[in-house]
């Protein structure tokens, strides 16, 4: 019953998701599309494990390489070009008197 | 509890407070970090798991991805970040897809539940993956941008999908359908093409926000094939921040999801926009900004096309010269100008203009009608008030910003061209419109010259 209990997590953080996306100003939508776009490169999580087990068939070894090759591309340049953006948001210029 | 559990469970928490600190531009920077922080932990604690012994590969791995990721995250100019981000959606999709092949195609027992949910992380895989690559290609201008339909479109292209899922579903009911699994991969694969043909520029932010949401439920499935959580919340977050962008989008184009995906917007008004000739008053660059600086208030509204010309920081030059003359200037952002949501907002901030000048749709269009001048920079349907007064407009009950009811209008365009809903906008006939032909930069930059000559 262990997907039941996966199920689960996934509603909640659904629920949650929707929550704090709502939040985010529109100002912000950009950078939010490739924060979260670099988050889902956890995926890289599931390459490591298929390329990186033991006794792992030649199939799952190349296709776990280029699967980690991607998905790093993905967590890098995301987080990067992220910061990047959040880098120009001035603050608002001191009103002079 | 292991340590790698630790490390995902805190990981997990990392990603949630990601995205609630992304909420303000004064903690988003700290979200980002957070969130690479998160992700560290998940690739370390991932790492350490007992199960992973072959190290060779993944490092080099980690270490070519990052060699592409550095380049193309530093050197891609901010009006390139609509295509950064497709391109980055199918890297993301491309690696999720894989996995579930190899998982697939891995030895041993596994439930129908697993089964399942690794044919959903492989459809959604693949067809993200040629769908972001389309996107891309339009967004670049490698291929065109204009939507391309056939007859009987919609119904060939969800025939394809039904195939794609009765075969998925054949495959999960019998264990001895392998040979079935390429063609589903084919199937996925084309279906991702076709859903991007139909596709117009105008919807590239409803579009590209909902392949995000995709990559994300991609992610998410291959999490439950794994059985792991981290990978579902993950996965989770990301396919619902997706899906509400793409709500917001559809909501500010008042238009049905069913309707952006099989709409094929673009080639419905074009022969009756043709043929009629109504007079334009047209100003030179001297006049308007004669006109600008008498002005008490001004409000910019830009669109694509101050993207494309790349006319962002003759922008903020404007901006300070008229502020400098003691004019006001705010900026009006419709939800959906530009390629990609907030897109007008990062080119902006890119020039250096403040953030609290960048004023939403809802807050600004009550001030239009007390606003001296309002200077229209490469937009074209988002203040087309026939969306507002034609039931029978392509674009009727669309949101827009109301540019026709402050005191004088500016536009600065190349031509007379429509835009991409291939819909005539009458704001640009109206007798207190003045058309200003010409590029965008080069327009401001004359517009800045004059503001600089006049004392």
């Amino acid at each position: 019953m262990n997907y039941e209990f996966g199920l689960y997590v996934f509603m909640l953080s659904a629920f949650l998701g929707f929550e704090l996306i709502r939040k985010v100003s529109p100002l912000l939508h950009t950078p939010l599309m490739s924060l979260t776009n670099a988050i889902a490169s956890i995926s890289v999580v599931g390459a490591i494990m298929i390329s990186g087990e033991a006794g792992a068939s030649t199939l799952s070894k190349v296709l776990g390489f280029v699967a980690v090759v991607s998905a790093t591309t993905n967590l890098v340049s995301g987080y990067l070009i992220t910061d990047r953006m959040l880098k120009m948001f001035k603050r608002p210029e001191p009103t002079k008197k | 509890m292991t340590v790698f559990s630790v490390l995902y469970l805190l990981a997990a928490a990392c990603f949630i407070l990601a995205l609630k600190w992304m909420s303000h531009p004064s903690t988003s920077r700290r979200g980002v970090l957070t969130g690479e922080l998160g992700m560290l932990m998940a690739v370390i604690g991932t790492l350490m798991r007992h199960e992973v012994v072959n190290y060779e590969w993944i490092v080099i791995g980690l270490l070519v991805g990052s060699a592409i990721g550095v380049p193309l995250a530093v050197l891609m100019p901010m009006t390139a970040v609509p295509q950064r981000t497709a391109i980055s959606l199918a890297c993301g999709a491309f690696a999720s897809a894989l996995i579930g092949t190899a998982e697939f195609y891995r030895v041993g027992q596994r439930g129908t539940f697993t089964t399942g949910a690794l044919m959903v992380e492989i459809l959604l895989g693949f067809l993200t993956t040629t769908a972001s690559l389309l996107a891309f290609g339009k967004l670049q201008e490698i291929l065109p941008g204009r939507p391309i339909t056939f007859k009987g479109q919609n119904f060939f292209n969800l025939g394809v999908l039904g195939v794609a899922i009765v075969l998925g579903i054949t495959i999960v009911a019998s264990p001895g359908s392998q040979a079935l699994f390429p063609i589903y991969v084919v199937l996925a694969l084309t279906f991702g093409v076709l859903l991007i043909i139909p596709i117009g520029g105008a919807d590239m932010p409803t579009v590209i926000a909902l392949l995000n949401s995709y990559a994300g439920l991609s992610a998410c499935a291959m999490g439950f094939a794994l059985d792991n959580r981290l990978l579902i919340i993950a996965g989770a977050l990301d396919g619902s921040s997706g899906l509400i962008l793409s709500i917001i989008m559809c909501r500010a184009m008042n238009r049905s999801f069913t309707n952006v995906l099989f709409g094929g917007f673009g080639q419905i008004q074009t022969t009756a926009a043709a043929g009629e000739q109504k007079p334009v008053r047209s100003a030179s660059a001297e006049e308007a900004a004669q006109i600008l600086e008498a002005a008490q208030s001004v409000i910019i509204i830009p669109g694509y096309g101050m993207a494309v010309a790349q006319a962002q920081h003759k922008v903020r030059e404007l901006h300070d010269a008229l502020v400098k003359k003691g004019v006001e200037v705010r900026f009006a952002i419709h939800p959906v100008a530009g390629r990609m949501p907030g897109h007008m907002n990062v080119l902006l901030a890119e020039a250096d203009v403040p953030y609290d000048k960048l004023i939403e749709m809802d807050d600004i269009n009550p001030e239009m009608a007390m606003t001296d001048v309002t200077l229209v920079i490469g937009a074209n349907d988002i203040v087309n008030p026939a969306a507002e007064t034609d039931p029978n407009s392509p674009i009727a009950g669309m949101p827009i910003l109301n540019a026709n009811k402050s005191r004088t209008v500016m536009v600065i365009k190349r031509g007379m061209s429509p835009g991409f809903a291939g819909i005539d906008n009458e704001l640009y006939y109206m007798d207190k419109t003045l058309m200003l032909f010409g590029d965008a930069k080069t327009f401001v930059a004359s517009l800045v010259k004059e503001l600089a000559g006049s004392h």
